[in-house]
């Protein structure tokens, strides 16, 4: 696609000093300020920053969706093709919704009406603003599924949001919000909860959406990834105000601002780590007992019951079959996308879920022990969460929590108690004086070091880190990711880090294993699984990475109409095992 | 429990204490319960004595004037008095009923919800079978079999009120099992106990103090209903509740009659909802600071 840098001469959408505010209990905040720009006709404007940066604040006031009366516009214009925005009623501004305006958000589940059919909502969608016929409607809403590539398009139509997967919803979203033939489509990370192969066809099927209607399109982001596969221009924001804004090769290759300078920085990028190799290389010796986890045909499986005995009809096969070892002082990743078994296999190590095969934590064998059993391995191997606030307490301060798991294995108390948990605050860069505050009192990233703190007190030798950075905004990430580094060298700390993101997992891990549908599929080092892939799988997983930069985009990405095959099998039918050959080295391949 | 619990009540108070509805709830409630305390003390006639001027020359009841503040009642007894007395009553009910009635369905439902399973599902059987039963019926039968006395009435209303306490409670203790933090707790090594009393019941505290301060009204209302069928507190001990019953006949003579208790009842149990609510806001720590 060409670069349309200039300034365009007739705007389609054109906001002026926008300025929009929210009522908190200390007084009004000011959440976006004083923003201006342009969008020109088919044009792809990405607004770019991290949480708190007011990016979606600005969609929702040009959207007029804003939650009145705790926030409002206090002064601006949002011209579209001629009127102000700003200054409709909320009558007027409903028309103006979806016949020339639309959003998609991120999370396409919450989105839909979960009762109501796919058909009931797209036909709908579309008569609110053409009335017609109902058939001529549904005509439509077959054509309009047919435009976002779902094939067998009526017999979609007859099924409800939560048949679908992720990324089909979102094709859904996509379907009403173009329905009406909007000037302008507003969408707010449209892709961020979605699996990476599927965002990269979630992305071709905007941009080709874009060229065949002349869309203009407001994206926004926190994805720096995602902006320079997109964006023609992009606005970084921060703090509610522009930082800058430019055509994205200008943004990307010659930025002028600090902050967008630090942003792009801490962004994770595929292949950088090989060229600056900064990781230590894990302590390679031979010697048999520097093994802390040995995982030998892990088999997880849940049962789903159904009819009216309640007899399990169906399994999840959640892993099935796996087998793979950490070293003492070594981060291992799994990888893989959602729904792959990855997660639970962190769970299964802690003895979270039931599960089948044999793990051997630092020489203990887990299989079949009882919480108390399980108690003093424990001490050997801890879990840090993706969701920092949701696997905090919320009604106990963060001292009580980072000293709990010292009491509950009784190895500290009194005042011994105490300064064990102001050194391990300091130790995770907090400071003590915060001990008596609470969870929600924190950002994202202190609470993720508090929940770094609690799964160090223990001193453990391996430490779970499932997603633990993916809620993160990058700059925080980095600094989590930097840290956990930082302990792994000075306490020869083992990681099984737990990611689905490639960037991240090639920037801390020294193997890999990537996991699909429950199993292994290519497991090696960081050098051979990211320089020399082997299944197609991981191919796909390499190809979908979106790069931080406007000069290597993607391009055209097939979009896949097929499901994603699924875990679930009938009682008695497990899927077949794949066969996992050595091509030399430790580099494993599934046949 | 800790040596901090007595600053925490006092700080909860002070905080309650700052709310204009609640601080209202909390002094109808002093006045409830130092009237029930000090009633002997109050109170200017004995409550259960007929009193020869209390009736009209016809035998009629007297209105409220100076000696009899609130009037009299069919009997010639003082209004007042048997008010103040009826609040001992009222809150013995409120207290030992609802306490019994939170105390049982906090334990079914957390015991439900907490073990699942077997246990689980026969307890909750049980209780959806002592929701379908009438609580009215079950009330007559009982004080049919026993002889009715306050002891009674508060015992009938306990084994009806603890059912929804037990539902809300089961259904709680079961999302916040499933709660990531609880998950995370089992990971550091916590054991059931641990999960269930330290982690658990905490969240289920403003619940059960919302449902417990709720209860009251309703108990104070249902000691009312039966007093009112005659299967209550018997005459003579006062009650609002047969109170009410009492003088239900004479409503457009003597309206005071049932207007005095009646507006008892009202204040109480609104008393008794305003700090309910305030105290679910105070005792959820992600909402300090908001008020």
């Amino acid at each position: 696609m060409t670069e349309k840098s200039q300034p365009a001469d007739d705007p389609v959408l054109s906001v002026r000093d926008l300025t929009t505010e929210v009522a908190t209990p200390e007084g009004r905040r000011v959440v976006v300020d004083r923003l201006s720009f342009d969008l020109a006709a088919g044009e792809t404007l990405c607004i770019a920053g991290e949480s708190g940066s007011g990016k979606s604040m600005t969609a929702l006031s040009i959207m007029r969706l804003l939650p009145e009366p705790m926030a409002r516009i206090a002064s601006g214009s949002i011209h579209l093709a001629g009127r102000d925005l700003a200054a409709l009623s909320g009558r007027e501004m409903r028309r103006v919704r979806g016949a020339d305006i639309a959003m998609i958000f991120q999370e396409p589940m919450t989105s839909l009406n979960p009762v109501l059919s796919i058909g009931h909502q797209l036909t709908e969608a579309i008569r609110v603003h053409r009335p017609m016929p109902r058939g001529e409607a549904r005509a439509l809403a077959v054509k309009a599924l047919s435009a976002v590539r779902i094939g067998q398009p009526e017999r979609r139509l007859q099924q409800y949001p939560h048949e679908l997967s992720g990324g089909m919803r979102q094709r859904v979203m996509i379907a009403m919000a173009i329905a009406g033939r909007p000037r302008v489509l507003i969408a707010d990370e449209p892709t961020t909860a979605l699996d990476v192969t599927v965002q990269a066809q979630i992305l071709e099927l905007i941009r080709t959406l874009q060229k065949d209607f002349g869309t203009a399109v407001i994206l926004i982001t926190h994805d720096m990834g995602v902006v320079a596969e997109m964006a023609d221009r992009v606005i970084v924001m921060n703090g509610g105000a522009m930082v800058e804004a430019g055509p994205a090769r200008q943004i990307f290759h010659a930025p002028a601002e600090d902050y967008t300078r630090m942003l792009l920085a801490a962004v994770p990028r595929l292949g950088a780590s090989q060229t600056v190799s900064d990781l230590a290389p894990p302590p390679a010796s031979s010697v048999p007992d520097d093994t802390v986890v040995k995982v030998s045909d892990l088999t997880v499986r849940f049962d789903i019951v159904g009819g009216i005995l309640r007899r399990p009809v169906q399994r999840v096969h959640a892993v099935e079959g796996i087998s793979f070892d950490v070293r003492r002082g070594e981060t291992v990743a799994l990888v893989g996308e959602s729904g792959c078994g990855k997660s639970t296999t962190g769970k299964a190590l802690l003895n979270l879920v039931p599960w089948d095969g044999a793990i051997v934590i630092d020489g203990a064998a887990t299989a079949g022990l009882g919480r108390s059993a399980m108690k003093p391995i424990r001490r050997s191997i801890q879990m840090i969460f993706q969701d920092p606030y949701a696997s905090l307490d919320p009604r106990m301060t963060v001292g009580e929590l980072v000293a709990e798991p010292l009491t509950i294995h009784g190895l500290a108390s009194g005042s011994e108690l105490t300064d064990r948990v102001a050194w391990l605050f300091n130790r995770v860069g907090l400071s003590p004086d915060q001990m008596q505050r609470h969870p929600h009192e924190f950002s994202g990233g202190q609470r993720q070091r508090v929940c770094i703190a609690r799964a160090l007190s223990l001193s453990p030798k391996i430490i779970v880190a499932d997603e633990s950075v993916s809620a993160l905004d990058v700059s925080v990430q980095a600094r989590v990711l930097a840290l956990l580094q930082e302990l792994q060298d000075e306490l020869g700390l083992s990681y099984l880090f737990i990611s689905h993101d490639m960037a991240v997992v090639e920037q801390v891990s020294h193997r890999v294993a990537v996991m699909y549908l429950g199993q292994i599929v290519e497991m090696g080092s960081r050098a051979q699984v990211f320089g020399d892939p082997r299944h197609a799988y991981t191919r796909r997983l390499l190809e979908a990475v979106l790069v931080p930069d406007p000069d290597r985009r993607h391009g055209a990405f097939p979009i896949a109409d097929s499901e994603v095959p699924s875990p679930i099998h009938p009682v008695g039918q497990a899927p077949a095992r794949l066969a996992m050959t050595d091509i030399g080295n430790g580099h494993f391949v599934a046949g | 429990m800790t040596p901090g619990a007595g600053a925490r009540l006092g700080t909860v108070l002070a905080r309650l204490a700052r709310r204009p509805l609640a601080l209202f709830g909390l002094i109808v409630i002093l006045i409830v319960v130092l009237a029930a305390i000090f009633a002997p003390l109050i109170a200017p006639f004995p409550p259960n004595e007929q009193l020869f001027e209390g009736l009209t020359l016809e035998g009629a009841p007297l209105p409220p004037d100076a000696t009899f503040l609130l009037g009299t009642d069919l009997l010639g007894r003082d209004l007042f008095s048997r008010l103040l007395y009826g609040a001992q009553t009222s809150l013995i009910i409120g207290v030992v009923a609802n306490g019994i009635a939170v105390a049982t369905g906090a334990m079914v439902g957390v015991t439900a919800g907490f073990f699942g399973g077997i246990v689980g599902a026969v307890l909750m059987r049980f209780t959806d079978l002592m929701m379908a039963f009438p609580a009215l019926l079950l009330a007559i039968v009982l004080a049919a079999i026993f002889q009715p006395s306050l002891w009674i009435v508060a015992l009938v209303i306990a084994m009806v009120n603890w059912t929804q306490i037990a539902r809300v409670t089961y259904t709680e203790t079961r999302s916040l099992a499933e709660r990531d933090f609880v998950e995370a707790e089992s990971a550091i090594g916590a054991g059931r106990a641990r999960i269930l009393f330290r982690h658990i019941l905490p969240h289920l505290v403003p619940t059960i103090m919302v449902w417990a301060t709720l209860g009251i009204s309703t108990t104070v209302l249902l000691e009312a209903t039966l007093s009112y069928l005659g299967i209550g507190v018997q005459p003579p001990i006062p009650s609002w509740g047969n109170i009410i019953y009492e003088s239900q006949t004479y409503f457009t003579t003597a309206p005071w009659l049932v207007f005095f208790p009646g507006v008892a009842i009202i204040l109480l149990a609104l008393g008794f909802n305003l700090v309910g609510d305030a105290l679910r806001d105070i005792l959820d720590p992600t909402q300090k600071g908001r008020y």
